[in-house]
């Protein structure tokens, strides 16, 4: 039995998609917004559950999955000790800091964030001490209400920056969508994940060439 | 911080409660049995050592160790591992002792920074360490001695992967000649990161059959054949003396008959600039944690200025006694009620049976708490209540009660 970990949101549709073309038959009742969050399909040898993004590697790490579907920002941030296996190559998107366009290094630097680890590093690598705030959501409030005067959050289109006003002014990663495996569960496991590695990556390739 | 209550310890640090402590108990007695049967003898250091001299000889990270101030303004630190205290002790105490020395231990490490549930920030290892042989019998020993341990804590479903520092070093560096790549290139997969290596690749604009032998080379696999296939892609001498080593080894496994837990990973490095040689790492079905880790660190004896060659392995009794199905059931005890008249008599009976080898509980019978709210069904009770000695199994309990 092999179990994976499926991120709530952004990613789940896309990464359902990935993982039928690969060859799961999972059921369509399986939904992001169905209030069930387990599925196991016995003949297939696989089961299924929804977690909060942040939280697929901490689920992983433990075990408790195989393996997990994850953006790779949140792979920054949680630095979990997990087999990244493959870029799925879903989900596209930047991890940047954001401010007002006539953005000018204040006296003392205040960065608003979902990501309090990535931000402390990236500005630490880039020489600048900054006071680092962390927010669980609606990041772009943060400059308009005056908490900070820059970010540090997901930006994919950057409509949202647009609409509050903001602009990018750095990129700090790019981001994709990663296949991780537990340490134990790839060695003990070893068949079922490489099989599993193997249809992903022939789909993702297709999919590129297409 | 709130203010701190009562129950509380410091992150990481955790009680052991008496089904947990005997459990610990005998899976260590267990696997000590074995470390003496293959003639490894048991050896103490202090819980604090110099940051100068075992800290930085340790494998692990500066970050990772508890550290405090002795009254000179020394920096101390908690042992963060075990095999670093020895080496000192190697180079100090045991420098006239004839080689090879085999030595071993059953401590508690500690390690900062790990702030949550799982991570332990004090854990107990048990491990060898065979100091001055550099063939490929002693890597054979320590890894057939592990297994042996594995096998004494009761797990059937294991693991061990092998990987070569060396061979995967000379692999990638017959092919990318950039040192900080190579280097680049094995810290991505230190981390895990095969995104990353593989990233790393396409930068470097390294060929398709590059990719495709780097991938045969990384692929995990049971059996000797995955020797053979790199052999072919090689010319490089430092990987083909790895290959010669690890066949030599894994033909000295097969006479100790535990081919078949073994695999090969060349993606291992363990910690990085601390392996010389071969690396290997055992897992188990039910356990998404490493239970053991070890290889040779021939290197690591020259910081205490006596180099030697050496090899051996911890195994983290933390995550062997999660990984076990070894109940740690309570043993078979008497319990002898008197009543207190008759607690002379109650002594003698408990001396004489404990004597035999019986665990005994004295229990005065008008006490406030009852015997029967703890008695266990493999329990034996004996009464003295002036009616003669009478003797009861607990599921005569009611009866019992109706005599008293």
């Amino acid at each position: 039995m092999l179990t994976i970990a499926m991120p709530k949101g952004r990613i789940f549709e896309e990464a359902l998609c990935l993982l039928r073309q690969a060859g799961l038959a999972i059921p369509e009742e399986f939904a992001e917004h169905s209030r069930k969050l387990t599925l196991t399909l016995p003949e297939a040898g696989l089961s299924f559950f929804l977690a909060k993004p942040m939280d697929v590697p901490t689920y992983v790490e433990y075990g408790v999955a195989d393996i997990g579907i994850v953006g790779k920002d949140v792979l920054l941030e949680e630095e979990r000790d997990v087999y990244e296996l493959l870029d799925l190559q879903i989900s596209p998107c930047r991890l940047s800091v954001a401010g007002k366009p006539d953005w000018k290094p204040p006296l003392y630097p205040r960065v608003a964030t979902k990501y309090p680890q990535v931000a402390t590093r990236y500005f630490k690598e880039q020489g600048q001490q900054v006071e680092v705030i962390h927010l669980n959501g609606s990041i772009e409030l943060a400059p308009i209400v005056g908490l900070a005067d820059r970010i540090v959050d997901i930006v994919s289109t950057g409509r949202t920056l647009k609409e509050n006003g903001l602009v990018e002014l750095e990129v700090i990663a790019t981001v994709t969508s990663r296949l991780i495996a537990n340490r134990g569960s790839y060695r003990m496991k070893t068949q079922m994940i490489t099989f599993l590695c193997e249809q992903l990556t022939s789909v993702i390739q297709e999919g590129v060439s297409v | 911080m709130s203010k701190l209550r009562g129950f509380e310890k410091p992150t990481g640090f955790h009680d052991m409660p008496p089904e947990l402590a005997r459990k610990k108990r005998i899976l260590e007695e267990r696997v000590r049995n074995q470390f003496e049967r293959w003639g490894y003898e048991e050896v103490l250091t202090p819980t604090l050592e110099f940051y100068d001299t075992v800290g930085k000889a340790s494998a692990i990270l500066k970050e990772k160790m508890f550290k405090c101030m002795d009254q000179q303004g020394n920096t101390l630190i908690l042992r963060p591992d075990q095999t670093a205290p020895i080496a000192r002790m190697v180079a100090s105490v045991l420098k006239k002792k004839p080689l090879p020395l085999r030595l071993s231990y059953h401590s508690n490490v500690f390690r900062a920074q790990e702030n949550e549930a799982g991570r332990h920030a004090e854990f107990y290892q048990s491990g060898v360490e065979l100091i001055g042989l550099p063939n490929t019998e002693a890597d054979a020993e320590v890894i057939a001695l592990a297994i042996e341990a594995l096998q004494a804590c009761y797990l059937e479903s294991f693991q061990l992967a092998i990987g070569h520092v060396t061979l995967l070093d000379g692999f990638i560096r017959e092919r990318i000649k950039d040192d900080s790549a190579v280097l680049r290139l094995k810290e991505y997969l230190g981390q895990r990161n095969m995104v990353g290596f593989h990233q790393e690749l396409d930068l470097l604009g390294v060929s398709e059959r590059t990719k495709k032998e780097l991938a045969i080379l990384l692929r995990i696999s049971p059996g000797k054949e995955q020797l053979l296939h790199i052999r072919k892609l090689t010319h490089s001498p430092q990987v083909q003396q790895a290959i010669e080593q690890l066949e030599e080894i894994w033909n000295h496994l097969d006479g100790y008959g535990v081919t078949s837990s073994i695999v090969f990973d060349f993606s291992l490095i363990g910690q990085i600039h601390y392996y010389t040689g071969m690396y290997f790492e055992g897992y188990s079905t039910n356990l998404g944690f490493p239970l053991l880790s070890g290889g040779r660190y021939d290197q690591l004896l020259s910081c205490f200025d006596r180099p030697l060659p050496a090899t051996g392995f911890a195994l983290d009794i933390n995550r062997v006694m999660e990984a076990s199905p070894f109940t740690g059931d309570s043993p078979k005890r008497f319990i002898i009620g008197y009543k207190p008249l008759y607690h002379r008599q109650a002594i003698k009976k408990a001396i004489s049976l404990r004597k035999e080898g019986n665990v005994v509980i004295l229990h005065r019978l008008d006490d406030a708490f009852s015997y029967k709210e703890w008695v266990t069904e493999q329990d034996r009770v004996i009464l003295l209540t002036g009616e003669g000695e009478e003797r009861y199994d607990v599921n005569d309990c009611d009866a019992e009660r109706k005599n008293l």
